[in-house]
This record gives structure tokens, C-alpha cells and sequence, in this order.
């Protein structure tokens, strides 16, 4: 029988669970090391938070789960997270917004709506978010940090796309944009609109003749940026584009591929400096960027901050869990021999000896055996007491005692099925 | 299969039916005394035609039930701007019922779009449209906003009760509230629209056209804002003082029996019911201020804090305390008029007889059961608790008998004397409670002692009147 699931949402099966912990389990590993520590934010937020200029951009706010509570009298919404970012900001400045450095990571869901049904309104990421240090040397760890974890999950061939928000912003201001307009152009920016900025008709002409160019073109070197700066070298838009290198030459002597692609935003008003994305083979798979004003923008103190997202869901789609080298205990099933009076706490108490020995070991249910099993246990009311069967090979061992039915298991079973 | 057009009740009525006689309909009844709601066309006799209210007919069209209908554009933006992959063409500006909407604020606030962009205080913003709203919050950055999606009156919500009105020019020409526009969010006139899959798979073409071709010269634009943005001789209200208790009296057909109320409690009002549409009659009693509302809209206005107290019905609060659970709005007394009862209603032809049977009925069904009511929260409570299994809230905006049997399986209704259900082939089969008009307050104390007694001594003058009343 068919029962049809909500358009726009998915089921995960055993087996996609298991390439869904695997990823988490190598990001937290990861985050661990780099001395990230994991927090968890509520599923339902205020809208408010997400509302305020310097969040998310009108595009993404038409797109989000909001409604009135049970006790929403007072007419404002709450929503479906509809980011990772902005809920760990409110937790840094409601718990540690002292001055003190944050380095927090998350693995989370987030809610967006998407029109055709056929991508998941619901999306998985995890991330990490460093708080309270400069750019460019946390920029650099976190780019890092992101290639390392998509490495670990055996994810190769990552190209890595850099734009600076900062510079963009500079650039519609050089132009003699007014704030609103600068604004409107930054969100179709980064909403993917970059058709549009041909429509400028503005007061700094020499700029705004150059900029759908310079929006437009993509280089693979700091001297691309050289050259970008040397035609447009006023004020503000330097200071970005100094702090743009700055990042380059880092990635450059850390020995990493990227791409410069100024017009690739990602629909995230909060950024202030750069903002990177990690494609694979044409496909996004993760992306982040500096955003100093966002805490103070949030109502807390002064700090500058960064961080990233990896996409849980694409990355399930390229994870390879045979290469990935997972191992499994091996399961035994664990019976009555037909026709003997066994009770069944001997039943369970062989099953918990298996367990703390770390083995899987089920109970055998109405014949229907899992199909991956290998070892049948059975328990005698007579000798012998165990008779262990070796379903892939059909031999039969005896056992008298349950360290019996171990030593036997030990000696048998290959090194890569050896108890995890 | 025949072809299904929504006609408009209300509003834009005379001049459509104006432009349908230019067409040669013949309707044989479609006019302003209307009573039932299936007018028929001599000219198009297959062509099944119904009445909504106006604010109706998107959302039918949208889902199907109408291949074509008459409305105004506000209303199909209203809908658009929430659920923009809503299956409706607009074909046609037919020219008449102009008018536009403002987002508007008391010209005492002196408030300028600058302003609210720029500010980071909750801003409460009134409205008939609750969507247009949110839409225009959303887009203009407002750091913090909440909508209060009312029935009506949404201009006088400004100064006191909100901070911004979305509201038709129309509703600001009247001096009183003292509005003056900050934004112009929408032109919008009477308009044809069909269902997207209607106008591409079937031939509508001989209707279209014998309405597109009647479409007269277009009306020139409503009477220029500058006209009524004048804020004349108009106060605004002192500052409300801490110990003032804010009361919302009802308009429409309540207003009456409130009148005599007041009078039995040996209270004088000045000005209610208002000829001249004045919201905030003055009371004879000291240390009251009132505001003249929509009963739909008090009970949330006494849970925000907006009222001390209000006279609405009891169906309003249930309604409000089905969306709100824990609301702290309670009934403070019962002024035992205006009673209807609130019952579930099914066409003649549907076998059941109570809830059970309907349980039963739908659990035998594919499609989900369509509820149609104004009372949104209650039908949504009442089929939760009857267990009615799948079903959809259809929500309406009056003339809900003209929903069943085609549009709606089953209504939530008020009903005085059960003949206009009768009387359009319907049948209660449940009654869910008896609502009469009465006094609401909130829950929470009230830590200003003047102002408690004050509540205190109006409450025992309504109780002693009622009593002696009955």
C-alpha cells in the first residue's frame, strides 16, 4: 500500500541512515579536533530574528515555515529554523557574548520551501561557526577545516568558489548608489540576479559601466584580483579588496584550488567579507563566509565572525560506504533448540553475554532471519548446552558454556569481522 | 462538463451586474436584495453560476471549485502574495469598483517609511489583509512587526492599538481616524480571473468574450489622496492614563441592544451607533475610554492588551480560545442577547444523522471532508474532537449556506431560527453551543487599583441590569 509522504519531504532508510551517521560521525571527529564544540539550537525560533536587515534576503524570507503559536496572540510568528547561522549567533550573545572566543559547530535541520516538491524542504547541514576572531587567519581555518571534513567522507575533486561581500557592497556604493538601492542590488546578488546590475544607470559612470563585468568574470589567481583592483582603486573598495587578497595568498600557500567568481552569493544578506562555496562535480555541497556585523547587527557586542555550512543531504548522495571502510560487528542469532526446555531468561542472558562481548546478537523472531546474519546460537535444556551453526558454510560446533560459544567465535571469524 | 463562474455579493455587485445585463446575460436574479445564490443566464442556460462574498472567490477559483470569476484585484493579490504558485489567470481589468490600498499611520505619529525601516521597536500593523501586510513588512526590512488580521474597522486601530493600517483609500476618507498614508501599496480594480487549468484544457471563449466585450471605458482613479489626507480638525486622543479602563464596544447589529445596555446600567454614550462612522463615542461614565470594533476582532485585542474590556459574543471567544488555548481573555458576564446557536450543517441529501454517523460517512471516502466556516478555529476544534479523520478547513467570509453541496460537505454556522437553512435544502445535524452576546476581560490581574474598581463597578452595573433584565 502506497501512503504518499507530504510533497516536498523525505524518509531515510537504514541504509541512509547509516551514510547519515557516518557523515556526522567523521564532521564531529573533525570539529573535536579542531577544538569545535557542539551545541544544539531549538527546532522553532521568533521570526524577528531572521526578519531585520542583514539576515536573510526577501527571497529566502518567502520561502520560510512561519505561523502563529498556541499562544501567538500577540500576532508574532515564529518559524522552522530556516538557518544555522543565525540561531547560534542569538545562543552566542544570550550565553557567551563576553568578549570570549567561540568556536561552536552544529548538525541540524533546516526548513525552506522549495515550489516544485521535488528537493526536500527539509535539509540537513552541519556546521561550525568561529566567533570573536579576525579574518584572514580564521577565514582560512574554517576553509580549511570545511576541504578537510569533505575529505575525510572521501569526497575528492572539491573546487572551491570565492566571493567577498565587503567588496560587492563597496562597489554598489562607489557606484553612488543610495543605501536602499544598495541593498535591493546586494540581495538580487545574492539571490543569483546578476542580469539586472546592466540596468544601473548611475552617477559613477567608469565604475558602473565596469561592474556587470567585473560581476561576470572569473579568475584563478591573486594577480586577477591585482588586476581588478588596479581599475577600480578608490577608498573603501580597497580595503576589501586588500582583505580578499589577504585570504587568496593564505589559501594559496596552504596549496588549495580556487576559483574568484564575485557574482557567486548565496542568498544570505549577513555577509560582510568573504564568502566561499564548495562545489563537486557542478553541485553545491557547502558554503560559508565572514559576518562581522551580525552579532552586534543582533543586538549583542562587537565581534567578528565566520563560519560554514556542509549540505548533509548532497554529501549522502556522493559518500561511497563500501570504500569508506565500515565495519560491523557480526550478528548471531540467538534460539531455543526445536523441541527443549530452555527458559527464557537463559535465552537473554546468552544475548547480554554476547552483547558486553560486542556483538550483535538477536533473538530469534518466528523464523524470519535478518538476512545479513551469519552465526545461529541455539540453546539446549540438555547437552550440549550451545550449538553454534555457521550459516554461510553449514558447520555445526558444541559448546558447554558461553565463553565456549566466544573462543569458538574468536578463532572463526575473519579480522575485519572482529567485534567493533 | 459546464462551465462554473463566481459572481461577487457586496461591493462591486451593482456594476457587475450592470455590465452582465450590457452583455445579455438575462440573470434572472442578481441583484442587491439577493437570497439565494444561484442565479441563472438565459443566454448561457448550461453555465452554473454562484454568488460569494468577494473575498471568497480567489480562493475558489484558485483550487478549482469556479473555472471563472469576478472579484477585486486586492483580493487576488491578497492570495498571490502568500501562495504565489495559486492556480489563477488574471484575464481582464474590467474597469470598475477602483480603489487603493495604503499602509497608513495617525497623522499625530508623524511617521515616515524612513522611519519604521530605520526603527527597531515592534511595529503592530492592522489589516483586512493580512498577507499584503506581512508581504510589505517582509520587503521593506521591518526589523520586528506583528499582523492583526482583522474583520474591519482597521483604521481605527492607529494611534492606540496599532501602529500602522493597511487600508483602502476609501476607509481614510472618512476624517475621523485622522490616517495619513505612508506608503501606496496597491492600485486594484473589479477583474475576470479563471483557474489556470481551466483556461488551458477548456473552452471558456463564448463567456470571456461576452464580458471582455462589454468591458466599458476604464473609471478614472478614485478621488485623489490629497483630497482626504487633509487631517483636518481632528484630535488626536490625550494619552491613555494608566488608570483609564479601555473598553471596545461592537458595530453592526449588536449596537443596538449595546445601546440599551449601557442605558439600563445608567451609562449615557454620545454618538453610538455613529451616522458619521465616529470609533470612540464618549461615555457619560469618568475614567472610560471606547473604541468602536468588529466583535470578530476583540477577543485578541483583550489578549494583547489593547482593551480591559469588551462586549462581543460568546462564538468570537471560543473561536479565539480554539486558535489560543491558553489566551488569558475569559467571559466576565453574559448580557444574554443577540443568542444564536452554533451548529454543524449538511445538505438534505447526505446520509447522517449526528457526528458519529458523519465519522463514519467520511472514514468510507477518498477525498477529505470539506468544512466551510467563518469560524476557522472552532471547525478545525470540532472535527479534531469528532475525529472526522481527513479533512479541509474551507474558510469563508459570510454566505456560507451557499457553500453545500457542491463547494463544502459541511458547515460550521450561526443560526437565530434555522430557516435560511432550511430554506437552501440544508439540515443541522449538530449543535455545538449556544453563543449570546457578553462581557470579556483578561485574566491577569490588574495591578492599577483605580482602574480595577472602575472594571469592578461597570462589571456589577452590567450584572445587576442583566439580572433584573431577566
Amino acid at each position: 500500500m502506497k501512503i504518499p509522504r507530504v510533497k516536498g519531504t523525505r524518509d531515510w532508510s537504514p541504509e541512509e541512515m547509516t551514510a547519515f551517521r557516518f557523515i556526522e560521525g567523521k564532521f564531529r571527529e573533525q570539529c573535536r579536533k579542531w577544538g569545535y564544540h557542539e551545541v544544539r539550537t531549538p527546532t522553532i525560533e521568533s521570526m524577528h530574528l531572521f526578519t531585520s536587515a542583514g539576515t536573510l534576503t526577501p527571497g529566502m524570507l518567502n520561502r520560510v515555515y512561519s505561523f502563529l503559536d498556541w499562544d501567538g496572540w500577540s500576532g508574532e510568528r515564529v518559524v522552522l529554523r530556516p538557518d544555522g547561522t543565525i540561531p547560534i549567533v542569538r545562543f552566542y550573545i544570550d550565553r557567551m557574548n563576553n568578549g570570549s572566543l567561540a568556536k561552536l559547530c552544529y548538525i541540524t535541520n533546516i526548513f525552506i520551501f522549495e515550489e516544485t516538491g521535488k528537493e526536500s524542504r527539509e535539509r540537513w547541514q552541519c556546521g561550525a561557526e568561529l566567533i570573536g576572531a579576525p579574518s584572514p587567519l580564521a577565514d582560512a581555518e574554517l576553509i580549511s577545516l570545511a576541504l578537510k571534513i569533505s575529505g575525510e567522507i572521501g569526497i575528492r575533486d572539491i573546487s572551491i568558489r570565492l566571493s567577498h561581500a565587503g567588496l560587492i557592497k563597496s562597489l554598489l556604493g562607489g557606484i553612488g548608489l543610495s543605501k536602499e538601492e544598495q541593498d535591493a542590488f546586494f540581495d538580487r546578488i545574492l539571490d543569483g540576479d546578476v542580469a539586472t546590475l546592466t540596468e544601473l544607470k548611475t552617477k559613477n559612470s567608469a565604475v558602473a559601466d565596469l561592474l556587470p563585468s567585473l560581476l561576470k568574470l572569473k579568475g584563478q589567481s591573486a594577480g586577477f584580483l591585482n588586476n581588478l583592483k588596479a581599475v577600480t582603486n578608490i577608498g573603501e573598495i580597497r580595503e576589501h579588496f586588500e582583505n580578499f587578497m589577504a585570504i587568496v595568498n593564505l589559501l594559496e600557500s596552504l596549496d588549495l584550488d580556487y576559483e574568484i567568481d564575485i557574482a557567486s552569493g548565496a542568498g544570505f544578506e549577513y555577509y560582510t567579507g568573504v564568502i566561499f562555496q564548495l562545489y563537486t562535480g557542478g553541485r553545491k555541497i557547502g558554503g560559508g563566509g565572514r559576518y562581522d556585523d551580525l552579532v552586534p547587527g543582533m543586538g549583542g557586542n562587537d565581534a567578528p565572525a565566520c563560519g560554514f555550512a556542509l549540505y548533509i543531504d548532497r554529501l549522502m548522495s556522493l559518500v561511497n560506504l563500501e570504500k569508506a571502510e565500515i565495519t560491523y560487528p557480526e550478528i548471531i542469532l540467538v534460539s531455543i533448540r526445536p523441541g527443549e526446555d530452555v527458559t527464557l531468561d537463559r535465552l537473554f542472558k546468552a544475548q547480554e553475554d554476547l552483547h558486553r562481548a560486542g556483538y550483535i546478537a538477536e533473538i530469534e523472531m518466528a523464523e524470519k532471519r535478518p538476512v545479513e546474519v551469519r552465526w545461529l546460537l541455539e540453546l539446549g535444556g540438555k547437552a550440549p548446552l550451545f550449538t553454534l551453526t555457521d550459516l554461510s558454510g553449514g558447520t555445526r560446533l558444541e559448546a558447554g558454556d558461553i565463553s565456549g560459544v566466544q573462543k569458538i567465535l574468536e578463532a572463526k571469524s575473519g579480522r575485519q569481522n572482529r567485534p567493533a | 462538463m459546464a462551465v462554473k463562474i463566481a459572481l461577487p455579493k457586496g461591493r462591486l455587485l451593482k456594476k457587475t451586474a450592470a455590465l452582465l445585463q450590457r452583455a445579455n446575460w438575462d440573470l434572472d436574479e442578481y441583484h442587491s436584495k439577493i437570497s439565494f445564490y444561484h442565479p441563472r443566464s438565459k443566454r448561457f442556460p448550461e453555465l452554473v453560476i454562484k454568488v460569494f462574498h468577494e473575498k471568497d472567490i480567489p480562493i475558489q477559483v484558485a483550487i478549482g471549485n469556479y473555472d471563472l470569476g469576478i472579484c477585486g484585484q486586492d483580493w487576488v493579490e491578497e492570495l498571490m502574495t502568500k501562495y504565489p504558485s495559486s492556480a489563477i489567470i488574471r484575464i481582464k481589468d474590467l474597469g470598475y469598483g477602483r480603489g487603493e490600498l495604503y499602509l497608513a499611520a495617525a497623522a499625530s505619529q508623524r511617521i515616515s517609511l524612513d522611519k519604521i525601516r530605520a526603527g527597531k521597536k515592534l511595529l503592530r500593523i492592522a489589516s483586512e489583509y493580512p498577507n499584503l501586510a506581512e508581504t510589505f513588512a517582509l520587503k521593506n526590512r521591518l526589523a520586528r512587526f506583528c499582523v492583526y488580521p482583522v474583520w474591519g474597522a482597521a483604521a481605527g486601530y492607529p494611534p492606540e492599538n496599532a501602529e500602522l493600517a493597511l487600508v483602502s483609500g476609501e476607509s481614510l476618507a472618512g476624517q475621523e481616524a485622522g490616517l495619513v498614508p505612508v506608503n501606496r501599496v496597491l492600485d486594484y480594480g473589479a477583474a475576470l480571473i479563471a483557474n489556470k487549468n481551466s483556461w488551458t484544457g477548456k473552452d471558456l471563449g463564448e463567456i470571456i468574450a461576452s464580458i471582455c466585450d462589454e468591458v466599458s471605458v476604464t473609471e478614472g482613479k478614485p478621488a485623489a489622496w490629497a483630497a482626504a489626507s487633509d487631517p483636518g480638525t481632528y484630535q488626536p486622543p490625550a494619552e491613555t492614563s494608566p488608570d483609564c479602563v479601555r473598553l471596545a464596544l461592537p458595530d453592526g447589529h449588536q449596537q443596538q441592544p449595546t445601546l440599551e445596555l449601557l442605558q439600563k446600567c445608567g451609562i449615557e454614550i454620545e454618538d453610538y451607533p455613529s451616522a458619521a462612522g465616529n470609533r470612540r463615542p464618549k461615555l457619560s461614565l469618568e475614567g472610560f475610554r471606547t473604541k468602536v470594533i468588529r466583535p470578530q476582532d476583540m477577543p485578541l485585542q483583550v489578549a494583547n492588551g489593547n482593551f480591559d474590556l469588551a462586549v462581543t459574543g460568546r462564538d468570537w471567544l471560543r473561536e479565539h480560545l480554539a486558535q489560543f488555548p491558553s489566551s488569558p481573555v475569559k467571559e466576565l458576564a453574559d448580557l444574554k442577547f443577540g443568542g444564536v446557536r452554533i451548529v454543524a450543517v449538511a445538505s438534505q441529501e447526505m446520509p447522517v444523522n449526528d457526528a458519529a454517523e458523519l465519522r463514519k460517512f467520511n472514514q468510507g471516502r477518498e477525498a477529505p471532508l470539506r468544512i466551510a466556516s467563518e469560524y476557522i478555529h472552532i471547525a478545525d476544534y470540532y472535527a479534531r474532537e469528532n475525529h472526522l479523520g481527513r479533512y479541509r478547513i474551507v474558510p469563508t467570509w459570510g454566505a456560507t449556506e451557499a457553500f453545500l453541496p457542491e463547494d463544502a460537505d459541511l458547515l460550521i454556522e450561526n443560526t437565530q431560527t434555522g430557516r435560511t437553512i432550511s430554506r437552501h435544502n440544508l439540515r443541522i445535524i449538530d449543535e455545538i453551543f449556544t453563543s449570546t452576546a457578553c462581557l470579556i476581560g483578561s485574566s491577569r490581574p490588574v495591578r492599577n487599583r483605580v482602574k480595577s474598581e472602575r472594571i469592578k463597578s461597570l462589571l456589577d452595573k452590567v450584572r445587576r441590569a442583566v439580572e433584573e433584565e431577566n
